[in-house]
């Protein structure tokens, strides 16, 4: 990033802090909300965009991290924070496990090991009642406090989840930054490459989709806090098709696709509230339309008109 | 003993549905590289187009079931190679996996919002009854479904194995440089290819609504069972899917009634895992070369 973007990337973030007293309550609560499905984009992102890897089974990650909270929080009144690296640790352990098998061979079957994961994760939800409450989920899940300071409002709790994406990102960010993450380019651009300079590609692209795991998990804890009740529903298939398709649509691989992306998905469909139905129909031939013209994602947009402009 | 046997035929037949659409799966698979995620709505789609066909236009049902071949093989089989496989095919897996995914929930939606989001009575190609053999009951269609699924199957096969074409779209799935150079229009086979998975898909179609319903989100279980099915049984063999469609079919309904009806859905998965871990190959299939 050059100075310019630096300088517009801070403006961008101090607007949004600013912005949530001149927003309703619910809008509020709708930023939040993006904030805490950021957490888990920015996860996939990791596995899809810098590993190179296909997940279908973000939300069961997000879920497991939702309900880890949530049951121990409610039945055993452990804190937020303690939960948090709880949830974390959970979320990154199954994700080893599940991608252990699973990328023993490669590409598409971590795909369809993901979605049937998030098919029994959905179940067990579901039908174990007696652990997860079943579809009545789980109730009065309570905030937070930090240092005594209660974060029961809509707008303190705003900027909790805000002020701690942002630490997420930048954990991801160091991250990618550090020569550990640079193999992740090598490995996606050309694994047997990476591999034969002496990458352990399978060590590399099995901690990557379990880190990426861990963040769906943060994601959920600070999901479970903020709508209070947590329901088998809310960690459908259907959630990781949407959050997948957030990372390509902004743009894989780029650091503030996830960013552009989960905002289509969260916030667009509230503007065009007047679409009802038709606006997923929409968006799904949308996503066509882009694989076919445009698929590197929105973002991919500016590269084009530059590398145009340089031809001339 | 006799309800052992019973749970058997039934789950077989079941699992020769998943095995027509998993058989479809595995044939785009090796004659394009094409994994198509929307599998699913590839058998949803047929059957409300048969309920149209039946209810606006009146015609028998066996009438709505050849008419929709012809539109599932101009819609799902040409178009959907012409607008959006051929454009993908070239940026390798990974796109056309999303777009597939992105036709998967559009076609979805466009059903749900401009249809219907009821499920929607569909009527059985057979009659409805049992037949006894001893002790042992089976319903008239779990015994159609099994027949017709195994006819065209066996058709298949011998189409693929005993004429000229299908012989040319064999070569054209082992080898497509070769099969160029063999002078086999390869373009032209892998079009047969997408026309076939159609109709494959329309008879998954015939077969499954009247058990399913006709609902716009009917396609997600059977595209997951067929996905499933085609990796246990070996991506890259044809006998491989029908292995996989039965024994996915067999096992969940033994599941169902013995171990536990609300762990159903999750069968597929835990064979699939462990086939992954044992044989990552399929069942019966050959391990493929990496390529630089």
């Amino acid at each position: 990033m050059n100075k310019l973007q630096t300088l517009a990337l801070v403006i961008a973030l101090v607007l949004v802090a600013a912005l949530p007293p001149f927003l309703s309550r619910y809008g509020v609560n709708l930023m939040t909300q993006l904030c805490v499905y950021l957490m888990a984009v920015l996860g996939l992102n990791l596995i899809v965009g810098y590993a190179g890897q296909m997940s279908i089974g973000q939300a069961a990650f997000y879920g497991i991290g939702a309900y880890v909270a949530g049951l121990l929080m409610t039945k055993m009144g452990i804190s937020f924070w303690a939960v948090l690296p709880l949830a974390a640790l959970t979320c990154f352990v199954t994700g080893l496990a599940l991608g252990f098998p699973a990328l023993r061979v490669q590409h598409h079957y971590l795909a369809f090991a993901t979605l049937g994961f998030n098919v029994l994760v959905f179940l067990v939800m579901r039908n174990e009642e007696w652990l997860t409450g079943g579809t009545f989920g789980v109730a009065n899940i309570p905030r937070p406090t930090l240092f005594g300071l209660s974060l029961d409002s809509d707008r303190a709790y705003f900027y909790l989840a805000y002020v701690s994406v942002m630490l997420l990102a930048l954990v991801l960010w160091w991250l990618l930054r550090s020569p550990w993450g640079r193999a992740f380019a090598a490995l996606r651009d050309n694994p047997i490459r990476a591999e034969s300079t002496g990458v352990n590609i399978t060590a590399y692209t099995l901690l990557a989709f379990a880190i990426g795991a861990a963040c769906a998990g943060i994601g959920g804890v600070y999901l479970a806090a903020l709508v209070n009740f947590i329901e088998p529903g809310q960690f459908h298939l259907s959630v990781s098709l949407m959050m997948l398709l957030a990372v390509i649509v902004g743009g894989s691989g780029r650091f503030f696709g996830p960013v552009l992306g989960s905002v289509i998905v969260i916030l667009l469909p509230e503007w065009l509230r007047f679409m009802q139905n038709w606006y997923l129909a929409f968006f799904g031939f949308a996503v066509v339309v882009m694989m076919i013209f445009l698929p590197g994602g929105l973002l991919s947009l500016g590269d084009r008109f530059k590398i145009r402009g340089q031809a001339k | 003993m006799a309800e052992l046997i019973q749970l058997i035929v039934s789950g077989t037949a079941t699992g020769s549905i998943y095995a027509l659409a998993a058989l479809g799966f595995t044939l785009l698979w090796q004659a394009s590289g094409t994994i198509n995620f929307a599998q699913g709505e590839f058998v949803m789609l047929p059957a409300f187009v048969m309920l149209f066909f039946i209810g606006t236009a009146g015609v028998p049902l066996w009438l709505a079931f050849l008419l929709t071949c012809l539109v599932a093989m101009l819609l799902l089989g040409y178009t959907f190679k012409r607008v959006i496989v051929d454009p993908l095919i070239r940026h390798g897996v990974i796109p056309l996996v999303i777009a597939t995914l992105g036709l998967s929930i559009g076609v979805k939606q466009l059903v749900k919002a401009g249809i219907t989001a009821q499920a929607q009575p569909f009527e059985s190609p057979f009659p409805d009854g049992l037949l006894a053999l001893g002790t042992i009951r089976v319903s008239c269609a779990d015994v159609g479904t099994l027949l017709l699924a195994g006819l065209i199957v066996i058709g298949l096969q011998m189409f693929l194995n005993r004429t000229v074409t299908g012989r040319a779209m064999q070569a054209v799935a082992q080898n497509t440089d070769a099969a160029k150079v063999l002078g086999i229009n390869v373009r032209r086979m892998v079009l047969y290819t997408f026309l076939i998975n159609a109709v494959l898909a329309t008879v998954a179609a015939l077969l499954v609504t009247p058990a399913y319903l006709a609902k716009f989100d009917m396609g997600e279980s059977i595209g997951l069972k067929a996905f499933y099915a085609a990796i246990i049984g070996g991506f890259n063999q044809t006998r491989g899917a029908l292995l996989g469609g039965v024994l996915v079919g067999v096992l969940e309904n033994l599941t169902g009634a013995y171990v536990s009806p609300a762990y159903k859905e999750g069968v597929a998965l835990l064979l699939f895992l462990v086939v992954i871990i044992l044989r990552p190959e399929g069942l019966l299939g050959k391990s493929e070369e990496r390529k630089v």
